[in-house]
């Protein structure tokens, strides 16, 4: 039982990062029906700004590792916006295909940068936050644990807030749901998709330092595994669907846990994709999803 | 009030507006008749700036906006209610309320036209916190109207609001229509395929065939002809 509880425990702060990751891919879908592949990079950025940036404040401190995970946020927030307004707003008419590959062109971007800015080598990322164990019976929480738990529930609160309470949340629903109609309310559609890559860039950096916190060697293509699981936690989900992201990354990084801890252990990767795959016969749309045909 | 030079508009090869012509002054209901395919809708999408015209000009309130973008041309009083009403479905019906006002930003304003629009639409009052994808074809008209009401518009333009509609909601649609144009001195430009209705809340009409503005008149007259009569009127 105390096993089964320390491997809950587990899955879901692994979950929690992957629903970070994925509420970015499934937000910029929602405004722009494309897939931003860059969206894993942007998560390492997070994790090598929070490297750097913890080298300037007080190792184990709480007030040292918010304030290094909120400047890595704001960082990652300008630099999703950047990648917007220089490579995706030019191709707002062009079809699809051609910005997916756009993408797919600023993530190997973002990663071989990376290598020549960070070198490719692993580096050790610092214990920013407190380190302490607390033990429950046999189970045993870490306190990196709680911090990813703790944050991951404050910033899907104020996303929730944000998405259902503002007016420029509003405003994202109502570009999602047609776009042509936003504008004739008087929305600027340029201003709210640059604010939406601002808050999935934000979140992806919070992941990034979380999952750093929990897995401590970083370096330019950390992104790629977790982005993966998050794109299929975000389709999982329902892609487009906020509260459908959330859950995809809980479920995935449940069952990634459970699997890790099993015999099947070395499968740990293939079950995600496996999921995917019987989720997608049986609901096309996702778990929260609405079927809808795709307007071409 | 506006102002249309010889605007042309196509989509890729096929042209759909072929240098029209007309002017709207201020307090008018002014109807564009035509039957399907006429070029009506491509005219307001062009007027609204969701689409970009070949060559013309358009003018509101003396100033040249045919290269402004659609917030900017709303930002300016011209609100356009579109063909198919295009709500936001999963949002509530206050939510389409709200994103009607996106731009004002005194709230005594939007409460009083909140106020106006349930005064006039005592439906949507009830409905409010339903969403509007849940609403019949009538009362998702309604509030697509009630939406661009709350952009406290001085010149509205209403694509085909009598399609789809039930009969009997279409009579109350028109009559709110034109108690919104005499109450509150909204301009109005109405485009519709049910030209005897169009005609009938209207004080001047044009007609628009293939892209071009074949007759103009007014609307009194305009339901005597016989020409018309035989065309869009069912003889
Ligand atoms: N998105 C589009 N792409 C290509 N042609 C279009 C498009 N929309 C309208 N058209 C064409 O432009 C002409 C005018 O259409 P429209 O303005 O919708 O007419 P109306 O509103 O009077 O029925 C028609 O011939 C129509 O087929
Ligand atoms: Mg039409």
């Amino acid at each position: 039982m105390s096993e089964f509880l320390q491997q809950l425990l587990n899955g879901l702060s692994l979950g929690a990062i992957y629903a970070l990751i994925a509420l970015g891919y499934t937000m910029v879908y929602g405004v722009l029906r494309f897939i931003n592949f860059a969206h894993s990079d942007v998560f390492m950025v997070g994790a090598f700004l929070g490297y750097y940036l913890g080298k300037l404040v007080p190792e184990h401190t709480i007030w040292g590792g918010l304030a290094v995970l909120a400047v890595s946020m704001i960082g990652c927030a300008i630099l999703g916006m950047t990648i917007e307004r220089l490579a995706y707003r030019p191709l707002r008419s062009a079809p699809t295909l051609n910005v997916l590959i756009t993408a797919i062109g600023v993530s190997l971007l973002l990663e071989y940068t990376g290598q020549v800015f960070f070198g490719a080598a692993p580096r050790n990322f610092p214990s920013i936050f407190p380190v302490r164990n607390f033990s429950f019976g046999s189970v045993i929480v870490t306190s990196n644990q709680l911090i990813v738990i703790a944050v991951s529930v404050v910033l899907m609160i104020v996303l929730q807030l944000i998405v259902y309470r503002t007016k420029i949340g509003t405003a994202m629903r109502a570009v999602s749901l047609n776009p042509k109609a936003a504008a004739l309310m008087g929305v600027n559609n340029d201003v709210v998709i640059s604010f939406t890559f601002g808050l999935g860039s934000a979140l992806a950096a919070a992941g990034g330092i979380l999952y750093a916190l929990n897995y401590p060697s970083i370096d330019p293509l950390m992104g790629v595994m977790p982005g993966l699981k998050a794109f299929v936690a975000a389709i999982l989900g329902g892609i487009g669907n906020i509260p459908g992201a959330a859950l995809g990354g809980l479920i995935l990084g449940t069952v990634e846990t459970f699997v890790s801890g099993s015999q099947w252990s070395t499968y740990k990767d293939a079950i995600a994709f496996a999921i995917l795959i019987i989720i997608m016969l049986f609901r096309p749309a996702g778990l929260l999803g609405k079927f809808t045909v795709e307007k071409v | 009030m506006l102002r249309i030079t010889d605007l042309s508009v196509s989509y890729g090869a096929i042209s759909a507006l072929d240098g029209i012509s007309f002017a709207i002054e201020q307090g008018a209901i002014v109807t564009l008749i035509g039957g399907n395919g006429a070029g009506k809708t491509t005219t307001l999408r062009t007027i609204s700036g969701l689409l970009r015209p070949k060559a013309g000009r358009i003018e509101f309130l003396g100033e040249d906006i045919t290269k402004l973008r659609p917030h900017q041309i709303v930002a300016r009083g011209l609100c356009h209610v579109p063909e198919g009403r295009m709500i936001f479905s999963n949002l509530t019906v206050d939510e389409n309320l709200a994103m009607g006002a996106y731009l004002q930003s005194d709230d005594e304003l939007i409460a009083r036209n909140r106020d106006y629009v349930f005064s006039i639409f005592p439906r949507l009052k009830e409905r409010i916190r339903q969403m509007a994808g849940t609403l019949s074809g009538g009362e998702q008209q309604m509030l697509a109207i009630g939406r661009a009401l709350m952009g406290n518009p001085k010149f509205l333009m209403l694509d085909e609001p009598s399609l789809g509609i039930a009969p009997r909601l279409i009579s109350t649609i028109f009559e709110k229509i034109v108690e919104i144009n005499q109450q509150h001195g909204i301009t109005i430009l109405l485009v519709e395929q049910n030209a005897n209705l169009a005609l009938e809340v209207s004080r001047t009409a044009y007609v628009l065939e293939t892209g071009h503005i074949v007759m103009q008149g007014e609307s009194k007259q305009l339901r005597t002809d016989p020409q018309l009569k035989a065309t869009y009127l069912g003889g």
